[in-house]
């Protein structure tokens, strides 16, 4: 593998590199382009530049709500099922239990099954038991989408640190909580803010089970797909994407920062 | 132990038989899982099945077992045929994902040195963008007025837009293989970013070839990724219903929109719920036979 070539003679695979992200960025690149551009149909050719788009988005209360709507939803839904994947992960790498294999399965589940049964099968169940639907509904079935992902995270992280130093914390007389608190989180932190960051995407974009288990409370999924029906809401709808493209750049460099500094911790504080 | 009532010698029975046994302890702290998936998961799917030997009469249902559905499931050639070109589709989307994806993955983990996280980033951003966004980005790309024919227009070589680029089963297999190239790449990454090096260096001094190194140690090797991949790509992509009825067109329908459309349009619930149950048993049985079929190929190059 001694591949030191300058950069103007590039390997075959430098190549295919290169055109491989060509034809993941290049359809949505185009995004942002109609977001400015200065026409309702999106279709060539270009009609001129305007922010136009932008102001409609601001003063477009429904797709606001729908917004706010989904960030609630992805921030509890983003905090509940870590909390409920750092149980699990805590109770499958530290304890030895019957019947863990099975159980794990269990919980994964909801990985392997469409979401268009997840979702229908929830819908059949809360119609029979007369649960209305709502913006809770929604919230429950992202919990169930989102603890799988965020157990396999915290798994992963936990199964990597060593046992005994949650051991000396309790020998050295911390309580159980203590223990936790002082030692085990630190460690995880990583994990931890890798599976908030992970359930959020996944509930602030998830289309399928809010499609099905939601009511006139839109999330803001649900809102894009009744403008990718109705032309006109359409541009406004692109300025959304672009600016929470925008948003989210800037939420994973900073991510990025502190994982950087957290590995810096890592590693000076290692023994 | 929250109960400070209680008798001190009780409270640090309980304490000593929570502290002592694992499985008590390890049960407990599953306990909010195991109940959240219990009530959102196993009961919906025994609700699911249920329903499917049910019958719907107007905005009620029969609560009487009938295999009903099921025979008109097989009776009618447009549920099986829907199933079948579904499994088609999604099985060409994740040929097409993984083939993509695995020279990437391969150039990240072998020949990229330094900056490596750079490059996964790199192939994680597109993805910030909205599924749907990128479903219909797909619809910019081909459509009539879209990205290709306004390009080969300006440059000359169409005089009229080719109507045939969207709304057909190719169109839906190249923007599902878009929509999900992330998740076949980063499986993919991790299993060949784990392969021992001196693996690959043992196999080069036996006097193998650069490709036959890869051939009979890499790829063997990666395969767990590839399973994975594969795995990640089908099982989400048959049941999807957005991508086909955005750029799939009346050619490009999939079992899914069927699904939706039972639940939707046409009130057949209990319809719906037995294409569901039997999407789900065929889906598990291409997935059987995909990992029994990938697991005699490794036991035979082993």
């Amino acid at each position: 593998m001694n591949t030191n070539r300058p950069w103007w003679r590039p390997d075959g695979f430098y190549i295919y590199a290169v055109l491989y992200l060509t034809f993941i960025y290049l359809p949505v690149l185009f995004l942002p382009v109609f977001s400015f551009n200065n026409s309702k149909y999106i279709a060539f050719p270009l009609k001129g530049f305007t922010l136009k788009w932008y102001e409609a988005m601001v003063n477009n209360p429904p797709m606001l709500n729908a917004l706010m709507n989904s960030i609630k939803i992805g921030l509890i839904v983003a905090i509940l099922s870590t909390i409920f994947g750092l149980l699990a992960a805590k109770a499958v790498t530290r304890y030895r239990m019957p019947g863990r294999g099975p159980v794990v399965g269990f919980i994964m589940i909801p990985l392997v099954i469409p979401e268009i049964i997840l979702g229908i099968s929830l819908l059949i169940l809360l119609s029979l038991a007369d649960i209305p639907l709502s913006l809770l509904t929604v919230g429950f079935a992202h919990l169930l989408l989102c603890v799988p992902f965020s157990m396999l995270v915290l798994v992963s992280r936990m199964e990597g640190f060593d046992k005994s130093m949650e051991e000396a914390g309790l020998d050295l007389g911390e309580n159980a909580w203590m223990t936790f608190w002082r030692v085990t989180f630190p460690i995880v932190l990583p994990g931890i803010i890798a599976s908030l960051l992970l359930t959020f995407t996944i509930s602030f974009d998830e289309f399928v089970l809010a499609f099905f288990l939601s009511s006139i409370e839109q999330t803001l999924p649900v809102y894009i797909w009744s403008s990718l029906r109705f032309p006109s809401k359409l541009p406004s709808t692109l300025a959304l994407g672009a600016t929470i493209f925008m948003a989210s750049f800037i939420v994973v460099t900073f991510a990025e920062w502190i994982r950087r500094r957290g590995v810096r911790l890592d590693s000076t504080s290692g023994i | 132990m929250n109960n400070a009532v209680a008798p001190l010698g009780i409270r640090l029975g309980l304490r000593k038989l929570f502290l002592k046994s694992e499985p008590v302890r390890g049960y407990t702290l599953l306990s909010p899982t195991l109940l959240a998936m219990f009530l959102g998961l196993a009961m919906p799917l025994v609700v699911l099945f249920t329903l499917s030997f049910w019958l719907q009469e107007y905005l009620d249902f029969i609560r009487t077992f009938s295999l009903a559905n099921y025979f008109e499931f097989f009776q009618k050639p447009i549920y099986v045929k829907l199933l079948l070109k579904s499994i088609r589709i999604s099985g060409m989307v994740t040929i097409a994902t993984v083939l993509l994806a695995y020279p990437m993955a391969y150039f990240i983990a072998f020949r990229v040195k330094r900056n490596k996280l750079i490059w996964l980033i790199l192939i994680t951003v597109p993805f910030w963008t909205s599924y749907l966004l990128r479903v219909f980005a797909w619809k910019i790309m081909l459509g009539y007025n879209g990205v290709i024919n306004s390009g080969l227009k300006s440059l000359g070589f169409l005089t009229e837009p080719l109507a045939f680029l969207l709304y057909n089963p190719t169109s839906v297999v190249i923007t599902l293989a878009h929509a999900w190239a992330a998740f076949a790449i980063l499986p993919i990454y991790v299993s060949l970013e784990k392969i021992d090096r001196s693996l690959l260096e043992a196999g080069r001094d036996l006097g193998e070839s650069a490709w036959m190194t890869f051939l009979r140690v890499t790829l063997p090797l990666s395969l767990p990724g590839v399973i994975a991949a594969s795995l990640l790509v089908f099982i989400p992509t048959v049941g999807d219903y957005v991508t086909p009825s955005l750029v799939g067109g009346p050619r490009g329908i999939m079992i899914g929109n069927i699904i939706q459309s039972m639940f939707g349009q046409s009130q057949n619930w209990p319809m719906g719920a037995a294409i569901s149950v039997m999407s789900m048993f065929t889906v598990a049985a291409m997935i059987g036979l995909f990992l029994w079929g990938t697991h005699s190929y490794r036991k035979r190059i082993a």
